[in-house]
């Protein structure tokens, strides 16, 4: 049997692949992201379950338990019979979150750095040279990057 | 809880010399959505013909609803809805006649529902099904079978032999009808990300045998990959046990194994085979079935791969 093609079903900013991370955990990080970097800010309406299962196409199971996890995160809160929102993300366990969502590129990170003969020193030098580096490009002046 | 909705229990059969199906345990509970996968030929349409009464069971029991398909046929088909592999709705009927010719044998058919369900589909009523694309003979055998409002769908390969936008819509449609009726959904396939993405849980069946049965984590969390390296000469490592399948790396003395299992004793027993664990992580579903598939035939060892390394 030939594997079949990996197509990938998404909604404009959610899409899901096959992959070792479950679908549910797929739509859960992503949405995180998503409400991270304010493109779905707080107050922002979630699609219903059926709705974003359908543009996803996946079980509606899948996507319950991606926002009931959403929710234990405090990323969402549900207001029965209303709907899903995005919570308030100015409360310090926002912050928190925030890192426990890096920490699985920070390792990544940090075993390719080790892989390539780096220490962690050297990687938080590379990392604070690259950060200055863009603030740089996009003082008033320079070239604004989207 | 209540009783499941299907349940098989050791069901063989045989057909002529060759063995279809060979001691099928399945239960199905109430409004799950159960993704069976397999090769072709591997006896996915002969289980779901037993489901449907339409071949006997010789050996072991096939109950549905709690009844036997084949003694009350009529209790369990009017509970189920039936897209077949085949597209074999009679050509010569138009659509419109086809719904006409349906209704008749199903007393709570929703007529309501064929009709935002034909238009959800765009499809023609004045059409001659066999004027049909595979697409919309698809959608059109989905409303026959929805129609009914089935508390049990058995969909054969829905989705086969179309093109990625008419298979979107199909699985689309599958996935709006489930959201919304809760009903129980068994459908076949041998594409695992469709499975992954409609189901519940996972059957794989493989040689007539289920080799997996569980819930998609359930899965991920029993199935692992190691990269190991071979320090000295290579014993084979598809005998150790838990160990599914091994395949070369990418360099020399080294090898990939899939293994079921709790991660840190398929480690221990990998160490004991004199081979070094250079990582371990996940696995995906693809991987899994992959390894299932004839694990005999794709089990190699590392030192056999040295051979071949230049």
């Amino acid at each position: 049997m030939a594997p079949g093609p990996l197509y990938c079903y998404s909604s404009t900013m959610i899409q899901l692949k096959a992959s070792d991370v479950p679908l549910y955990k797929q739509i859960v990080q992503q949405i995180s992201r998503l409400v991270a970097s304010e493109r779905w800010p707080a107050g922002y309406r979630l699609p219903s379950v059926r709705g974003l299962a359908e543009q996803l196409v996946v079980n509606h199971n899948t996507v319950a338990r991606a926002y009931r996890e959403l929710e234990r995160q405090g990323v969402v809160t549900s207001r029965r019979g209303d709907g899903v929102f995005v919570a308030d993300q100015s409360h310090p366990f926002a912050r928190r979150r925030g890192e426990q969502q890096l920490r699985g590129s920070i390792e990544r990170l940090l075993d390719e750095a080790t892989q390539l003969g780096m220490t962690p020193r050297d990687l938080v030098d590379l990392v604070g040279d690259h950060a200055a580096r863009r603030e740089q490009a996009s003082r008033p002046g320079t070239r604004r990057r989207a | 809880m209540s009783d499941p909705v299907i349940e098989i229990r050791e069901l063989s059969r045989r057909f002529g010399s060759s063995i279809a199906l060979d001691h099928i345990d399945l239960c199905v509970a109430e409004g799950t959505v159960l993704g069976l996968i397999g090769p072709n030929g591997a006896g996915k349409t002969t289980l779901i013909k037993h489901i449907l009464g339409l071949l006997r069971s010789e050996q072991g029991s096939t109950r549905v609803f709690g009844l036997d398909p084949v003694a009350d046929p009529e209790g369990v088909l009017s509970r189920i809805g039936y897209v077949s592999e085949e597209r074999d709705l009679p050509g010569w009927m138009r659509i419109r006649d086809l719904y006409r010719y349906t209704r008749a044998f199903f007393p709570n058919w929703d007529d309501a529902l064929v009709t935002e369900l034909t238009e959800r589909f765009q499809l023609d009523v004045g059409q001659k099904v066999k004027t049909l694309s595979r697409g919309q003979h698809v959608r059109t055998a989905l409303v026959l079978a929805l129609a009914h409002r089935p508390p049990l769908l058995v969909l054969d390969e829905p989705s086969s032999g179309l093109d990625p936008v008419v298979r979107r819509d199909v699985l689309e449609s599958i996935v709006h009808t489930t959201a919304q009726s809760g009903s129980t959904v068994l459908f076949s396939s041998h594409l695992l990300d469709e499975v992954e993405r409609l189901s519940d849980r996972l059957a794989m069946i493989v040689d007539g045998r289920i080799v997996v049965h569980d819930e998609l984590d359930g899965i991920r969390q029993r199935h692992w990959c190691f990269a190991v390296h071979y320090d000295g000469p290579g014993a084979p490592l598809a005998n150790v046990d838990g160990v599914l399948k091994s395949k070369p790396g990418l360099s020399p003395g080294e090898c990939e194994v899939i293994g079921e299992g709790d991660p840190e004793e398929l480690a221990r027993a990998l160490t004991a085979q004199g081979v070094s664990v250079l990582e371990r992580r996940p696995t995906t579903l693809d991987e899994v079935f992959l390894a299932r598939i004839d694990p005999a035939h794709s089990t190699q060892t590392a030192a056999h791969r040295t051979d071949h390394a230049t």
